[in-house]
């Protein structure tokens, strides 16, 4: 509870260094912040391509379908994948300088969050073009996801980054695991589509439930299944308890190991 | 714990794990389970002090005795692994200056970014942030990206924002040299404020004259443990005498390795020698000249050297830049600083009597007529005073086969510095036995009426009134 506090006191840091982040990011790029739009923008052109044309899905409008699982996805991903060396890239401030560690993991999952929010833009706006239209009530649902997300990714990140410190491996293994997870998750099929027998594992992944939120909101324009939110709500707290716990134990030694 | 103290270490112990060769990789851990092969040094053996509130405290010490250790527990960067470290209220540290800064940003908001890394809010950097910049004398500069700063003004924004953090406790590790004569003049005064103000400082330092300047109270660290803890002037003085003891004794280590190795080598060339001699026996009896003609090369050669190395021989005191050379005719056998009790001392007060012992030899039978003398350099090499008994009384003297010679100094009348003593026999022709930088010695000075290389005696006149020259007992800041 007084980390909690801490950590509260030390919000201004998060905030700078989140701003530090997402304004530093593409300051010397000549198309600056729009990058944050043209990389999901060409990865998803390019599975629209694949699946929709070559490998074909079924899925009616399959683009919106794509989008409104891939950039939660792109979000996860990110802040999970890159994450595993937020506190290993800042070891000069471990080193020297105390505050509250959990602080690295926290901006670092929070500005890529933000990065999504700015990326919902181009999914409503994908989805006025397509011509379908939104379920307002539906919409309410989507904070609450959002949400459970965060706290999934934050979890997660808290592992890996402590981990990392520990054994340098660990950001070449999450490159491998997030590789194969996003294949595992629903997001360019449907769970449908996954052979009766394997579906078990389907709903051990604990983004399975996150990302069907989402499509249930987006795509299916219905409010999300209680079932879906609790399973997913369910699978964030586990991960972010066990991730500050785990966090709190390896932090404190951070600086001799760096 | 006290409410009266601002930091309580109870028997703090620390330990480093060295590991022979590290495996950070996660295969490595799996496959050499043997990732333990590695070696416990402990740090820090069981320290305990209590630091007042408001208190100024120095943490003085060789390299590697553990006060930068120390002064990271303080910190809470690392834990120890006994003992006990308790903090009374927030703790800032001017460890490393400018964390978290971006290149590209301006420096208004690189001031944003480093203060909240101390953990201040957005409300208290407002509030702070005319200060800063103030401080820090960028007003100009201030919305220029910080990749354009020199690295003088990178340190100066870093340092201004370190230092307005207000903390209760403030740590220092060796930073002071920050910017140039001025800014660091400010800095001190800045420091003198936060200090009056009721913070608690603790300084690293190697600069003992800074302890001696900010701090209230020095605490000497001696390979893990407290080895003295008081008044910095008389703990500063301590710290230094034993590092010149030390140095003394790794002189001598030194010298005593060389003389080692020679007599290895003598032993060497005598059994190769022999070799040699065995050799010779076959060989034609030419050869034998010409080898003849080598060793007595080699004899020479060697003498030359023994001349060189001999300075440590003739002189317990010899420091390390000692250099001889000469022809040898007539040696110095013996020299020896002397304090006005006589006894050997290398560390001298103005006004102080020195005496200088010198014994010599002469190492061939014909007569020689020469002169003796001495000479003070001052460590930056001003040349300050010259001796010689042959311009004493200006005739040359006869050398004996064993002679000695004293000089007394009655008053020294030197500045505070370190100086250097040469030592020269010679004669009209040719330098017999020169001793460059034989001995350092130091001066203090408590008097503050003179400045420069030495005291000459005066007095002021003001009005047709003569100015009392004031008493000086100590050092004053």
């Amino acid at each position: 509870m007084t980390k909690l506090k801490e950590i509260y006191d030390y919000r201004q840091m998060i905030i700078s260094l989140v701003r530090r982040d997402l304004r530093g990011r593409y300051k010397a790029s000549a198309l600056g912040f729009l990058w944050t739009f043209i990389n999901p923008l060409c990865q998803i052109l390019v599975y629209t391509f694949v699946f929709q044309f070559i490998m074909r899905t079924g899925i009616e409008q399959f683009y919106v379908f794509l989008i409104s699982g891939m950039i939660p996805w792109i979000f996860f991903s990110t802040a999970v994948g890159a994450g595993t060396t937020c506190v290993k890239n800042q070891s000069e401030m471990v080193k020297k300088i105390y505050f509250p560690r959990e602080v690295l993991p926290i901006s670092f999952v929070t500005s890529a969050f933000i990065n999504m929010l700015f990326c919902f833009v181009m999914i409503f706006a994908v989805i006025l073009i397509s011509g379908r239209g939104f379920n307002v009530l539906a919409l309410l649902f989507l904070p609450i996801v959002m949400i459970i997300e965060y706290i999934m990714a934050l979890g997660f990140t808290m592992i890996v980054s402590g981990l990392t410190i520990y054994f340098r491996d660990m950001e070449h293994i999450v490159g491998v695991i997030m590789m194969a997870w996003i294949y595992l998750t629903p997001i360019m099929y449907t769970v449908d589509m996954v052979p009766k027998n394997l579906r078990g594992v389907y709903f051990a992944n604990p983004m399975t439930p996150v990302i069907q939120a989402y499509q249930q909101i987006l795509y299916y324009e219905e409010i999300p299944a209680m079932k879906t939110l609790l399973l997913a709500g369910g699978f964030g707290l586990v991960v972010l308890i066990i991730g500050v716990y785990a966090f709190r134990k390896m932090s404190r030694n951070f600086a001799e190991e760096l | 714990m006290n409410t009266e103290n601002a930091i309580e270490v109870r028997n703090m112990k620390k330990k480093f794990k060295v590991y022979f060769d590290k495996g950070h990789m996660l295969k490595e851990c799996l496959i050499f389970a043997n990732r333990n092969k590695h070696e416990d040094r402990w740090v820090l053996n069981g320290v305990s002090f209590d630091i007042k509130k408001g208190e100024a405290v120095g943490l003085i010490g060789k390299n590697g005795c553990g006060k930068s250790t120390t002064l990271k527990l303080l910190n809470r960067i690392i834990y120890p692994n006994e003992g006990t470290v308790e903090i009374n209220g927030k703790v800032s540290s001017l460890i490393e200056l400018g964390a978290g800064f971006h290149e590209d940003m301006t420096g208004r908001e690189n001031i944003y970014i480093n203060a909240s890394i101390f953990g201040l809010t957005k409300k208290e950097i407002d509030e702070r942030l005319d200060d800063i910049i103030r401080f820090s004398e960028l007003e100009e500069y201030i919305d220029n990206p910080v990749r354009t700063y020199s690295s003088g003004m990178y340190m100066r924004l870093a340092f201004s924002v370190a230092i307005n953090v207000d903390a209760d406790v403030l740590l220092i590790d060796e930073i002071l040299a920050v910017g140039d004569v001025n800014f660091q003049e400010k800095c001190f005064q800045k420091l003198r404020d936060v200090k009056r103000n009721g913070t608690t400082i603790v300084i690293v330092s190697h600069a003992l004259s800074q302890v001696e300047k900010i701090c209230d109270r020095a605490i000497w660290i001696e390979k893990g443990l407290i080895k003295e803890d008081g008044a910095p002037r008389e703990i500063c003085k301590k710290y230094l005498e034993s590092m010149e003891y030390d140095r003394l004794e790794r002189a001598e280590q030194e010298y005593v390795m060389q003389k080692k190795e020679e007599e290895e080598k003598k032993l060497q060339e005598k059994a190769e020698r022999e070799q040699k001699r065995k050799e010779e026996e076959k060989a034609r009896q030419q050869e034998i000249e010409k080898k003849k003609q080598e060793e007595e090369k080699k004899k020479k050669d060697e003498q030359k050297r023994k001349l060189n190395l001999t300075c440590r021989d003739i002189c317990k005191q010899c420091g390390p830049d000692a250099r001889r050379e000469g022809t040898g005719e007539v040696v110095f056998t013996k020299v020896r600083l002397l304090n006005g009790d006589r006894e050997e001392c290398q560390k001298f007060k103005t006004g102080d009597e020195m005496i200088i012992e010198i014994e010599y030899e002469k190492k061939v039978d014909t007569d020689i007529k020469g002169s003796v003398s001495v000479c003070i350099t001052r460590a930056d090499w001003i040349y300050c005073a010259g001796f010689s008994v042959k311009l004493e009384n200006g005739k040359e003297i006869p050398f004996k086969n064993h002679g000695t010679l004293e000089l007394k100094i009655n008053e020294l009348t030197l500045l505070k510095e370190k100086y250097m003593l040469d030592f020269i026999i010679e004669t009209t022709e040719s330098k017999l036995d020169t001793l460059y930088s034989l001995v350092q010695f130091e001066v203090e000075t408590f008097n503050k009426h003179s400045s420069g290389v030495n005291i000459i005696a005066h007095s002021w006149n003001m009005d047709g009134k003569k100015v009392e020259q004031m008493r000086y007992e100590s050092e004053e800041i």
